[in-house]
C-alpha cells in the first residue's frame, strides 16, 4: 500500500502534536523553575530499532534536538547486550550518564518503551534539567572539576518506575545524593506524567490511522526530511568554509581551547570536519559526542528552521574529525560545561563558517554563553538552605536585515530569565543594578545587540558562589567586516576588595559573606558588515540613547558628533571615515 | 435597581476591517444591524456611519456600549503618546531587557522596540526589599528634577515604576504626589496601581502601555462623544475592557491598558451569554476570520480570564483579560507544497490585500477560502459580484498547477487536502489551548462565529471529538452583541506570597474585603442600571518551589486554611493528574472580580421573527454540489433568516446568511432554539 501525501501530512502533524502535548504537560506540572519557567526540557518519539528521532516537541530546548536519539539508542543497545534490565510494559528508565548519549549530569532523561500488541513500537523519552544532582557545587556547574564524580550523581539506565510503580529504593538513593531533594518528587512525577500523556495520544493516533500506515508514514517522513534538508543545502555554493571559535579555558588549565571547523559542501551533503580542534581538557569544558552532534544540528536548525526535526533532517550532515578532541570526551572527563557553553561555541563556529555562503540567513555570532551563576548556602532570614541560579542573556549578532537583539537567550536555550523581584523573594540577595551592558554591541553596518550588566549582593547568612560562563577572553565574532562584541566581564567584590577571576569567566567555591557582591557584564553580539557603512544617524541615535559614548561612535564607527544637541557632524564624519579606512 | 432595561441599547464594535453595530430595543423588540467599513485613523467616523446605516435615532437611544481597537492598534503600531519613565536607580533598562528571550525557538534574528526610549527613562535613588521594607529612602528632589527633565523633553505622560512597589506602594505614591506639583495633566501612571503583582518587567510594561495610550484613548472618546452629542445623543457611553466588562467613557482612560484586546473579549462575552441561555455553560469559542482564528474557553458560563496575556513578542499586559488565544489559520492562509513534497497551510496569509485568489485583487496563491469555493462550500455565484473577473476555473487551474501537480492530485482533491490539513492543524492548536487551560475538549461544546468559523466548525468538532456545535444567530457581529450584553466588571489582584500553613486567615479576608469594597464603590460611581452585584473570588497558588500558578476558585471569601489546601490539591490533581500531598503550598495572589450584572436581554429578535418561513422547504434557496470527504453530494442550501423557528434538519446542508456560511456535514443533526441559535449534534461524534 502506498501513502497519499495528505495522510502523510496529517500523520506528521499528529506525531508533532503528541510531542507538543508532552512538552506542555511536563512544563506545566514541573517543579524546577529551570523546567517550568525556562523550558529546559524536551520530549520526543524515538524508533524502536535504533532510537532515531521520529518527532520532537517544537518547544523543546534546542540543545536536546539531537541528544535524545543517542541516549535512546544507547539504552536499546545496552538492553540488547544485557547491560541494562530488560523492559516491561509501563517501565520508565532514568539515566543521566553523559557518556551514554547525554549532556551534563543535570539533564535527567526518562525513557519509556511504548508497547503495541505486546511489542515495543517505539520509545517515548524526555529530558529535564534538574536544579541539582549532587556533586561539589550546588547546581552542578563546577568550574574546576577534573572528573565526573565531582560533578554529581551519575545514573546508568535503571528502571525508576517498574510496571508503573515508582521504585522507592532507587528514588531514596537519588534523594540522598542531591540538594533540595524534597521538591524533586514533583519533577519526577511531572516527567513521568508527560510520557503517559504521550502514550495516550499515540494510542489515539495509531488507532485512528492503523499501525501499518503510521509505520509507513514515519519511514516516508524521514526520507522526505532528508530531501528537504538537501534542498536547502543546495543553496550553499560548493566549497569549503572554515572557522575557528575559542573557549576561554577549561576552568583548570588557563589556556584557550580551539574549535577548528571546516565545512565542505559537496553534492547535497555537508561535512563538518573538526580536525585540529584541541584535545580533551582537564576541566569541565569537555563535550560528549551526543552533545557535539546535537550542537551542529541545532546550529543548522537556526539557519534552516523550516526543516522539521527528524532523524532524516540530520542524514545529510556528516560530522568527522572529533576523535581525540575535547568534543568527544570519555569517562571520566568532567563535562558540566558541555551543554551550556561548548555547544554554543560549536554553533558559533558553524555560524562563522556559513555566514559567508549564506549571508542572508546567518547572523554574526550571538553572545553564546548561558551565564550560569550559582549561589548556594544557608539563608537565616528564611531558615533554610538554598541554591540560586542566575542565567543571563547577551547580545545577538547583527545580520543582513537588522541590528542584533539585546539580551537574547542563549543559542541553545529558549528560556526566560527570572525577574529580579522573584529572585529577591526567594533568595537572600539584593541586586544593585540590572541594566544594559553599554557599549557592548560589536560595531558593524548592523551592530550587535547589547549584553546585560548586573550586580548582586549577598544580604545575610553565608554562601558559596560559582560560575561557568565563557567569552571572557574572546568576544562573539563579528561577520563580513563587523567587529567582535564585547567580552563577558565578571568582577567579584569580597570585603570591599574587587578582583577579576583568574579564568575570567569561570570560578568556583567563592566564599561569600553578607555585603559581598558579584558583578557580571555579559557579551554583546558580533557586528555584521563594515561599521563605516553604518548610517551616521543610527550611530547618533545610539549615543543619544547612551548605548555608546561619543568617543565610541568615533573610534568604532568613524562618526563625529556635535554636542548639545547631539547631532551628526557630516563633514567631519566623512573625513574621519576616509582617514580611518586608509589606516 | 431596574429589572428590565428601559429602552434602546446600541453595541458598536470597531474591528480591523468592519465596524459592526446592533441596536436592541427591549420595549419594542426592534433590532437594527449594520456593518460598515472601519475608519482606523479616526474610528469615530465608522461608528457614526454605522449609526447612520442602521438608521438609529440618536436622541432616542438610552445607552451606547463601544468596543474600540484604538489602544490595541496604538501599541502594535507604536503610535504612542510621548511617555517618560521614572524608576529605581539601577533598573532603567527593565523595559528594554525583557526576560531575555527571542521571538522564536529557532532562528537567531529578532527585533524589539521598547515602549519608552532609553533617553526618556530616568532613574532616581530609592529601593525597597521584597517585604516592602525600605532599603534606600526616596530621593524626592531627584523625582522632581526627573519629572522636569521629562517635561522639558516634551513628555505628555509619565510612568512611576519602582522595584517591589507591589509590596509597599509608599514610594510610588509619594513620587506621584511630587510630580503632580509640576505635571500639567492627570496622566501619571503608577506601576503598582493597575495590578499589584511582582515581576518588574511585566508590571512595568503594563504601566507603560497604560501611560502611552491614555491620552490617545481620552482624546478619541472626547471626539466621539462630541459627535454623538451633536447628533442629539444624551445617554452614557460605556467602553469595553479586555476583561469583558465595561466602564464609563469618563473613567475608562484612567486604566486605558485594560481596553487592549477588548474586541476579541466581547465576542467571548457574547458566546458565554448566548451559550448560557441555550443551556451550554462549557464552551470552546472558535472565531475564524480572514487572517487568524481566536479561541477561548468558557467554563460554567464564565470566560477564562488571565493576567498574563502577551499582546505580541515581549509585550506582556498583566491586567485581567479574557484569555483569547490566536491560533492556526484564517480564510486567507496560504497553502503550498514544501521542498519535501508535503502540503503546508499557513502561517503566511494573503491578508486582505491581495487576499485569496477569489477576491479578484490579483491574489494568485491558493488559500483556504479558495479551497472552500472549489469544494462548493462557499457559493461560486458569489464570484460574480466580485471585481477582477476571476472565474471558478481560474481558481481551479491555479490549484491544479501549484498544489495538484506536485502532489499528484486534481484541483478538487487538492482543495479537499488544503481543508483537511488546515482543520487538522487548527484542531491541534485548539487542543493545545484546551490542555494548557487544563480541560478536555470533549467535555465542551464548540461555539462558532466570525466570518469563516461556521464553515469549518463541524469538521473541526469531529476532529476534536466535540459532540455539540452552537452557531449563534448573528455570527458575523458577535463582538457587537457582546457589547450589548456585557456587565460592569472590575478585577483586583493583590500579591500575598505566603506559605499556606503560615497564612493569616484574617489578612486574606481583609484583602478580599478591600477588593470587594473597591469594586462596589467603582460600580456605584457608574450611572448604569444594575440588576445584581456578584463576586468571584479566587486565589493563585503553587507548591513551594514552583513558578507556575494555579488559580483556585473560591465559593466564598471567608475560607479557612484547611479548605484552601483541599481545594488547591483537588484543582492541582484535576489539572496535572499528580498528587503531591507532602509538599507545602504557597498562596501567591488573592483575586476578586466584582461584577454588576445587567438585566437579561431577549436575543430572539436578532433574526426577525416576521421573516421566518413556516417550513424548511420554503427556507431552501436551492441545491448545489458540495464536496465532502471523497465525493460530491447534492446539498440543499437554506437562507438562515427564513428558517422556521423550530426546524430540524440533517446534513449535508448549507445555511447561508448575510455574513457567514454554516456547513453541516453528512450525518449532522441541526435544530433551532428560541434565541435563534442553531444547535448541531455532530454526526458520528463519540
Amino acid at each position: 500500500m502506498s501513502l497519499d501525501p495528505i495522510t502523510l501530512s496529517v500523520i506528521q502533524a499528529g506525531l508533532q502534536q503528541v510531542c507538543d502535548e508532552m512538552d506542555l504537560s511536563f512544563s506545566r506540572a514541573a517543579f524546577s523553575p529551570v523546567i517550568a519557567e525556562a523550558n529546559d526540557r524536551s520530549d520526543g518519539i524515538y524508533s524502536a530499532d535504533d532510537g532515531s528521532l521520529i518527532a520532537q516537541g517544537a518547544g523543546g530546548l534546542p540543545v536536546f534536538v539531537g541528544t535524545m536519539q543517542y541516549s535512546t539508542r544507547t539504552l536499546i543497545e545496552m538492553i540488547a547486550d544485557g547491560n541494562a534490565a530488560a523492559p516491561q510494559p509501563d517501565d520508565i528508565y532514568i539515566v543521566n550518564d553523559p557518556y551514554l548519549g547525554g549532556t551534563h549530569l543535570m539533564d535527567v532523561r526518562f525513557a519509556k518503551p511504548y508497547y503495541r500488541n505486546g511489542e515495543i513500537y517505539c520509545w517515548l523519552s524526555n529530558t529535564g534539567h534538574w536544579p541539582d544532582t549532587g556533586g561539589s557545587v550546588p547546581g552542578g556547574f563546577s568550574a574546576s572539576a577534573t572528573a565526573v564524580e565531582q560533578e554529581g550523581l551519575r545514573l546508568p539506565p535503571v528502571r525508576l518506575f517498574k510496571q508503573g510503580v515508582l521504585d522507592e529504593e532507587i528514588f531514596a538513593i537519588i534523594s540522598s545524593n542531591i540538594r533540595v531533594a524534597d521538591q524533586r518528587i514533583g519533577d519526577v512525577k511531572a516527567q513521568a506524567a508527560a510520557l503517559l500523556v504521550g502514550e495516550r495520544r499515540l494510542n489515539a493516533l495509531l488507532d485512528r490511522y492503523g499501525d501499518d500506515t503510521v509505520t509507513e508514514a514515519i519511514a516516508e517522513l524521514r526520507r522526505r526530511a532528508a530531501v528537504q534538508m538537501r534542498a536547502f543545502i543546495a543553496d550553499i555554493a560548493e566549497g569549503t568554509y572554515s572557522s575557528v571559535a575559542w573557549i576561554d579555558s577549561d576552568g583548570v588549565v588557563n589556556e584557550p581551547l580551539a574549535i577548528r571547523l571546516a565545512i565542505t559542501r559537496k553534492g547535497d551533503d555537508l561535512t563538518f570536519d573538526f580536525t585540529g580542534t584541541s584535545p580533551p581538557c582537564m576541566g569541565p569544558m569537555n563535550s560528549v559526542l551526543a552533545t557535539t552532534l546535537s550542537s551542529v544540528y541545532l546550529a543548522m536548525r537556526h539557519i534552516f528552521p523550516e526543516v522539521p526535526m527528524s532523524a532524516g533532517a540530520f542524514e545529510p550532515l556528516k560530522v568527522v574529525g572529533v576523535k581525540d578532541t575535547f568534543l568527544d570526551a570519555h569517562y571520566p572527563r568532567p563535562v558540566s560545561g558541555c551543554a551550556a557553553e561548548v555547544s554554543q561555541r560549536i554553533a558559533e563556529a558553524v555560524f562563522a563558517a556559513l555566514v559567508v555562503p549564506l549571508p542572508d540567513r546567518v547572523t554574526a555570532a550571538p553572545a553564546g554563553t548561558s551565564g550560569n551563576f550559582a549561589l548556594g548556602g544557608h539563608d537565616p532570614s528564611r531558615g533554610r538552605d538554598f541554591v540560586m541560579y542566575q542565567i543571563s542573556g547577551g547580545g545577538y549578532g547583527g545580520n543582513l536585515d537588522h541590528d542584533g537583539l539585546s539580551n537574547g537567550c542563549s543559542t541553545i536555550g529558549i528560556s526566560k530569565a527570572p525577574p529580579v523581584e522573584i529572585m529577591e523573594q526567594a533568595f537572600p540577595v539584593l541586586y544593585h543594578h540590572y541594566q544594559l551592558h553599554e557599549g557592548s554591541g560589536g560595531a558593524g553596518t548592523h551592530r550587535g545587540g547589547f549584553g546585560l550588566d548586573y550586580e548582586v549582593e549577598l544580604r545575610c547568612g553565608d554562601a558559596r558562589a560559582s560560575f561557568v560562563m565563557d567569552h571572557g577572553r574572546f568576544g562573539p565574532q563579528g561577520a563580513l567586516g563587523g567587529a567582535d562584541g564585547s567580552c563577558n566581564q565578571v568582577t567579584v567584590n569580597r570585603s570591599g576588595e574587587r578582583y577579576t577571576p583568574e579564568h575570567l569567566s569561570k570560578e568556583q567555591d567563592i566564599s561569600m559573606q553578607p555585603g559581598d557582591r558579584v558583578q557580571v557584564r555579559t557579551p554583546g553580539g558580533g557586528g555584521y558588515g563594515d561599521p563605516f557603512l553604518r548610517a551616521p544617524e543610527l550611530v547618533c541615535e545610539d549615543v543619544i540613547l547612551e548605548r555608546y559614548t561619543s568617543q565610541q561612535a568615533r573610534d568604532l564607527f568613524g562618526v563625529v558628533l556635535s554636542e548639545d544637541p547631539i547631532a551628526v557632524d557630516a563633514a567631519n564624519t566623512k573625513t574621519l571615515r576616509k582617514t580611518m579606512q586608509q589606516q | 435597581m431596574a429589572n428590565s432595561p428601559s429602552g434602546a441599547v446600541v453595541g458598536v464594535d470597531v474591528g480591523g476591517t468592519f465596524t459592526d453595530l446592533v441596536e436592541l430595543d427591549q420595549s419594542t423588540g426592534q433590532v437594527r444591524l449594520a456593518k460598515v467599513p472601519s475608519t482606523l485613523d479616526n474610528q469615530a467616523f465608522g461608528v457614526l456611519n454605522a449609526l447612520n446605516a442602521a438608521e438609529c435615532d440618536l436622541a432616542a437611544l438610552d445607552l451606547i456600549v463601544h468596543g474600540t481597537t484604538t489602544t490595541t492598534n496604538a501599541v502594535l503600531e507604536r503610535k504612542l503618546a510621548k511617555t517618560g519613565l521614572i524608576t529605581t536607580q539601577g533598573f532603567r533598562d527593565v523595559l528594554e531587557l525583557g526576560r531575555r528571550t527571542r521571538p522564536q525557538p529557532y532562528g537567531m534574528k529578532g527585533k524589539f522596540k521598547p515602549l519608552i526610549p532609553r533617553n526618556l527613562r530616568i532613574q532616581v535613588p530609592e529601593r525597597l526589599e521584597y517585604t516592602g521594607a525600605v532599603v534606600t529612602d526616596l530621593d524626592e528632589a531627584a523625582v522632581l528634577s526627573a519629572g522636569q527633565a521629562l517635561l522639558d523633553q516634551g513628555c505628555e505622560t509619565v510612568v512611576i515604576h519602582f522595584l517591589h512597589a507591589y509590596a509597599n506602594p509608599d514610594h510610588e505614591l509619594r513620587a506621584a504626589d511630587i510630580l503632580r506639583q509640576i505635571w500639567p495633566n492627570d496622566h501619571i501612571t503608577m506601576g503598582h496601581d493597575l495590578l499589584s503583582e511582582s515581576r518588574e518587567f511585566e508590571r512595568g510594561v503594563t504601566a507603560a502601555v497604560n501611560a502611552s495610550v491614555q491620552p490617545l484613548l481620552e482624546r478619541y472618546l472626547q471626539r466621539l462623544i462630541k459627535e454623538l452629542e451633536t447628533g442629539g445623543y444624551t445617554g452614557d457611553v460605556l467602553v469595553m475592557n479586555g476583561n469583558g466588562g465595561m466602564v464609563s467613557a469618563a473613567r475608562v482612560s484612567i486604566e486605558a491598558a485594560k481596553t487592549v484586546m477588548s474586541g476579541p473579549a466581547s465576542g467571548v462575552i457574547a458566546a458565554a451569554y448566548t451559550g448560557r441561555r441555550a443551556g451550554f455553560g462549557n464552551l470552546i469559542t472558535y472565531d475564524m476570520g480572514g487572517t487568524s482564528t481566536d479561541v477561548a474557553l468558557i467554563r460554567d458560563s464564565e470566560p477564562s480570564v488571565s493576567n498574563e496575556i502577551e499582546l505580541e513578542y515581549a509585550m506582556p499586559i498583566h491586567v485581567p483579560m479574557v484569555d483569547v488565544r490566536t491560533v492556526g489559520a484564517g480564510g486567507g492562509s496560504i497553502a503550498r507544497v514544501n521542498p519535501a513534497g508535503l502540503l503546508e497551510v499557513g502561517p503566511e496569509s494573503a491578508g486582505a490585500d491581495p487576499g485569496p485568489i477569489c477576491y479578484g485583487q490579483g491574489g494568485n496563491t491558493p488559500t483556504i477560502s479558495d479551497a472552500n469555493l472549489i469544494l462548493g462550500r462557499l457559493d461560486p455565484a458569489g464570484l460574480n459580484s466580485i471585481k477582477g473577473g476571476v472565474s471558478l476555473d481560474d481558481v481551479k487551474s491555479i490549484f491544479a498547477r501549484e498544489l495538484g501537480d506536485p502532489l499528484g492530485l486534481d484541483a478538487v482533491q487538492a482543495a479537499a487536502a488544503v481543508i483537511k490539513i488546515a482543520n487538522t492543524k487548527m484542531a491541534g492548536a485548539i487542543r493545545m489551548v484546551s490542555i494548557s487551560l487544563g480541560i478536555d475538549p470533549r467535555d465542551f461544546a464548540l461555539f462558532a462565529f466570525g466570518g469563516a468559523g461556521p464553515l469549518h466548525a463541524s469538521e473541526l468538532a469531529r476532529e476534536l471529538d466535540v459532540p455539540r456545535l452552537i452557531v449563534p444567530s448573528r455570527p458575523g457581529i458577535t463582538n457587537a452583541i457582546g457589547c450589548v450584553v456585557a456587565d460592569l466588571r472590575h478585577d483586583f489582584t493583590n500579591t500575598l506570597n505566603a506559605p499556606l500553613d503560615s497564612l493569616d486567615e484574617t489578612r486574606l479576608r481583609d484583602v478580599f474585603a478591600a477588593q470587594t469594597a473597591d469594586g462596589e464603590r467603582q460600580i456605584a460611581q457608574e450611572n448604569i442600571d444594575i440588576h445584581a452585584v456578584r463576586h468571584l473570588y479566587s486565589v493563585d497558588m503553587q507548591f513551594i518551589g514552583q513558578t507556575h500558578l494555579l488559580r483556585v476558585p473560591l465559593d466564598r471569601p471567608d475560607v479557612d486554611l484547611k479548605t484552601l489546601r483541599a481545594l488547591f490539591e483537588e484543582a492541582y490533581f484535576r489539572r496535572f493528574r499528580v498528587e503531591l500531598a507532602y509538599i507545602r503550598a504557597n498562596v501567591v495572589n488573592a483575586n476578586t472580580s466584582v461584577i454588576g450584572t445587567r438585566a437579561e436581554l431577549d436575543l430572539s429578535s436578532l433574526i426577525d421573527p416576521q421573516g421566518r418561513k413556516s417550513t424548511l422547504d420554503e427556507a431552501q434557496t436551492g441545491m448545489r454540489a458540495v464536496f465532502f470527504e471523497d465525493s460530491w453530494q447534492d446539498t440543499p442550501i437554506y437562507w438562515r433568516d427564513h428558517l422556521p423557528g423550530d426546524f430540524n434538519l440533517t446534513g449535508p446542508a448549507i445555511v447561508q446568511q448575510m455574513d457567514t456560511t454554516l456547513l453541516l456535514e453528512p450525518g449532522d443533526r441541526a435544530s433551532g432554539d428560541s434565541d435563534g441559535n442553531i444547535l448541531v449534534n455532530i454526526g458520528g461524534a463519540k
